[in-house]
């Protein structure tokens, strides 16, 4: 089957029902892609499916047949830290690190579709990301002053 | 593992009759859990995801009918579900977290028929109907009656879930409310999620009521005897009390690891309550 996987057609001839995070970094070698909880529960597997953040370990690689997907590895293709991981540095809106790659991800989702600064809404969109280290606070930060370099 | 992935509805059938004992797969948000902890090894998988007829939302003769594989995300979205069943649309952004609500389908959230699948009051209060399909043919099941208990639905071995279909609202509700109470506001299963419209007739009096509770008995249920009692009656304190009361006669919450049967029907009973009063 062909996946289109950070913009670079792949094929894959595993088998269907192997998880779209082990084909990710065990056949792809995209090893950005974080399991926590392996249920669904956390967040840290989270890619862009179509665009939209879902969990990769709850995918069986056949549902992503013919679609697109977006991994941590796409927001910085070259050396520049694409303008959300920039903040994140500078809000300290990681830590441990664990959980980064999928915040980012469904945060990105969010500044990408054009998502308000609103900070409980930023709230209600991260809050199937779980984040053990950081309280949140400085991510919503990282993510609302994204939005505002951006709106001016 | 052998995985059947049909591209048809007809063809979806066949492959069913041909392999009986495959397990239906729609978005997989209950399903990979289990894969993920090897309970489903060696069962041949039905996935179903490839079924355009069942993926949208489409108008009906006087209503919508969603198609089984519409997914939380789109039902949360859609401008006529939020303009004319906002509290099915409420109970969607309430699934889980914006990762689940993208994955997880209407079919597999009643397909899955959990005591505590949070769009099953609203769909009991809008007097869902589930088309189901076969090759025998088709069957269309009122919403309360499509649980047999935990866990159980009221599908035989050949049937599918093809479509949930939605009428109309013959007017427009004086008040209506959607409430899930659970530990937390993502992630979390429900410790109670109620959903609930009332029409009014103009001196005051209440014309019909409807009201029902998931998480509190083994299936989602409507509060009958509360109905019946409000039916016509003004809603004054006592008579908000009486109804608040009648609770018990339809729901019988349980202590688990989650809440307690008396935190469950208190706080069952303050929704009721806070929709009611003024
Ligand atoms: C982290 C997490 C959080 C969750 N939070 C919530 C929550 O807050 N509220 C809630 O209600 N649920 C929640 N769920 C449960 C789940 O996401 C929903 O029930 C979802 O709607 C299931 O749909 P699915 O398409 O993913 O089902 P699947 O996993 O594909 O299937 C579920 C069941 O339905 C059967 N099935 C699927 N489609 C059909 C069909 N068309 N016809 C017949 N049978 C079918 C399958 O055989 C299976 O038994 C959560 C799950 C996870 C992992
Ligand atoms: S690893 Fe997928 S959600 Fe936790
Ligand atoms: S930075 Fe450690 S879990 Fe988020």
């Amino acid at each position: 089957m062909k996946i289109s996987v950070n913009g670079r057609k792949r094929s894959y001839t595993g088998p269907a029902f192997k998880r779209l995070i082990d084909v990710l970094r065990e056949d792809f070698g995209l090893t950005g892609t974080k399991e926590g909880c392996g249920e669904g529960e956390c967040g840290a597997c989270t890619v862009l499916l179509d665009g939209r953040p879902v969990a990769s370990c709850l995918i069986p690689v056949e549902h992503a047949e013919g679609r697109k997907i977006e991994t941590v590895e796409s927001l910085a293709p070259g050396k520049a830290l694409n303008p959300l991981q920039k903040s994140f540095l500078e809000e300290a809106a990681s830590q441990c690190g664990i959980c980064t790659p999928g915040v980012l991800l469904t945060a990105w989702s969010w500044v990408r579709a054009g998502g308000s600064a609103d900070r409980q809404a930023i709230r209600r969109h991260l809050s199937g990301n779980l984040c053990r280290c950081t309280g949140y606070q400085s991510i919503v930060d990282a993510v609302v002053k994204t939005i505002k370099r951006r709106i001016r | 593992m052998k995985v059947l992935r049909p591209r048809s509805a007809d063809e979806a059938l066949r492959l069913f009759s041909e392999n009986p004992l495959a397990l239906p797969f729609s978005g997989g948000t209950d399903l990979m859990v289990a894969w993920n902890m090897g309970s489903l090894n060696g069962k041949p998988v039905l996935d179903l995801s490839a079924i355009r007829e069942w993926i949208g939302i489409r108008k009906m003769p006087g209503g919508l009918a969603v198609g089984a594989l519409t997914t939380h995300a789109e039902l949360r979205d859609h401008p006529e579900i939020r303009r004319n069943f906002p509290l099915l649309a409420a109970a969607c952004a309430a699934v889980g977290s914006v990762q689940i609500q993208n994955r997880g389908t209407l079919g597999g959230n009643i397909a899955n028929a959990s005591p505590a699948g949070d769009t099953f009051p609203a769909l009991a209060v809008y007097e869902a109907r589930v088309r189901t399909i076969s090759r025998h043919g088709r069957r269309n099941i009122p919403f309360l009656h499509m649980f047999a208990g935990v866990k159980k639905t009221a599908l035989n071995q050949t049937e599918l879930i093809e479509a949930v279909e939605l009428p109309f609202l013959h007017a427009k509700p004086a008040r209506q409310v959607f409430r899930k109470v659970g530990t937390r506001a993502a992630q979390a299963i429900s410790k109670t999620v109620a959903a609930g419209l009332v029409w009014l007739e103009k001196g005051g009096a209440i014309k019909e009521f409807r009201f029902a509770l998931g998480s509190m008995a083994p299936t989602v249920r409507r509060l009958a005897a509360a109905e019946a009692f409000l039916k016509g009656r003004t809603p004054s304190s006592s008579a908000i009390e009486t109804a608040a009361g009648l609770l018990t006669k339809d729901v019988h919450p349980i202590d688990d690891f989650r809440s307690t049967a008396e935190y469950r029907l208190e706080v069952s009973r303050n929704i009721l309550r806070s929709f009611l009063g003024t």
